[in-house]
């Protein structure tokens, strides 16, 4: 009987480690709720931003600069410290919970997440700069949406395969919002903000949710 | 090696080899670094493990440099992949057994 306990023993410990070291769990549905609250109040201060400079009442900022460059500064500035924050926010939630569960929060899975996510975004990085060297603005919220699409796909084999749904959707609104490039602070709000919050909610109902 | 009476490997019987092979079974290449993090185990603990399991064939080790630090990692080979299945499928039987 001692035996049988034993062996059920490893059998449980095999398939633990057979998740833990193949998959990243501890990526909080905070990170997500977080990340897209940012994208939510960066994409109205864009809407703002957008709407006084086409009125021109941007006093202060065409002081500075002639042309379209000062708006293109000002939108890769908010585009950069919404990165930043949303990046750091999302990361405290989850040292949070890998806190929690006592694992290394920048372990052999962690890397491999961002080394995945990363790939699909620097390259798309260099593309969307390029674009908005040749003047191409209504496509860099749909590259954005897709790349980081991309991303996420590429990275979901490595943590829990929900991501991936999130990644479907921001490649479906990067692809309607090619066809619309107007609309692109809409779509991205949307990809970023929303998305993010549903996945959030999601994730945590389904995985951090103490059963009440 | 093969226990008669169960099929089951006297390798794998200790909890540290299996959970390396457990390890490689999902994963095309590990550090040792990264068994230390996942095992918890000590350096001369865990190597003396990974010597054994090179030793009976199970897993192939790759060396290369990181600047000067020297990079070990691991990968399982065809008759580790085979002996680990093995291990597994008589604990099965085992267990469905007993019961």
């Amino acid at each position: 009987m001692v035996e049988k306990n034993d062996q059920l023993d490893a059998l449980e410990d095999i398939k633990q480690l057979m998740h833990r070291s193949s998959r990243f769990i501890s990526l909080s549905g905070w990170s997500g709720v977080a990340a897209g609250i940012c994208a939510l109040i960066a994409a109205a201060y864009t809407g703002v931003q957008l709407d006084c400079w086409r009125r021109g009442d941007c006093p202060f900022d065409q002081l500075l600069q002639e042309g379209g460059t000062s708006l293109r500064y000002t939108l890769l500035f908010i585009a950069l410290a919404t990165f930043v924050v949303a990046f750091t926010l999302a990361f405290f939630f989850t040292y949070v919970r890998s806190r929690k569960a006592g694992v290394a929060i920048w372990g052999f899975t962690a890397r491999k997440v961002v080394f995945n996510v990363a790939i699909p975004m620097l390259i798309g990085g260099l593309f969307i700069w390029r674009m908005m060297e040749y003047g191409f603005y209504g496509m860099v919220a749909p590259a954005c949406l897709i790349f980081y699409g991309l991303g996420l796909i590429n990275a979901s084999k490595f943590t829990l395969g929900e991501i991936r749904y999130l990644g479907y959707s921001q490649l479906l609104l990067g692809a309607l919002n090619l066809w619309l490039p107007g609309y692109g602070l809409y779509f991205w709000a949307a990809g970023f903000g929303v998305m993010h919050i549903i996945y959030g909610i999601v994730m945590w109902n389904r995985y951090e949710r103490e059963p009440s | 090696m093969v226990n008669p009476i169960s099929g089951l490997n006297k390798i794998f019987d200790n909890r540290v080899r299996l959970g390396v092979m457990s390890i490689l079974m999902v994963n095309e290449e590990v550090s040792f670094n990264d068994f230390k993090q996942m095992l918890e185990v000590t350096d001369g603990n865990l190597a003396s493990h990974m010597v054994t399991l090179e030793g009976e064939g199970f897993i192939k080790v790759h060396k290369s440099f990181i600047g000067r630090k020297t990079n070990t990692t691991y990968s399982v080979t065809k008759a580790g992949e085979k002996a680990f299945t093995d291990h597994i499928s008589a604990l099965e039987k085992m267990i469905k057994g007993i019961k």
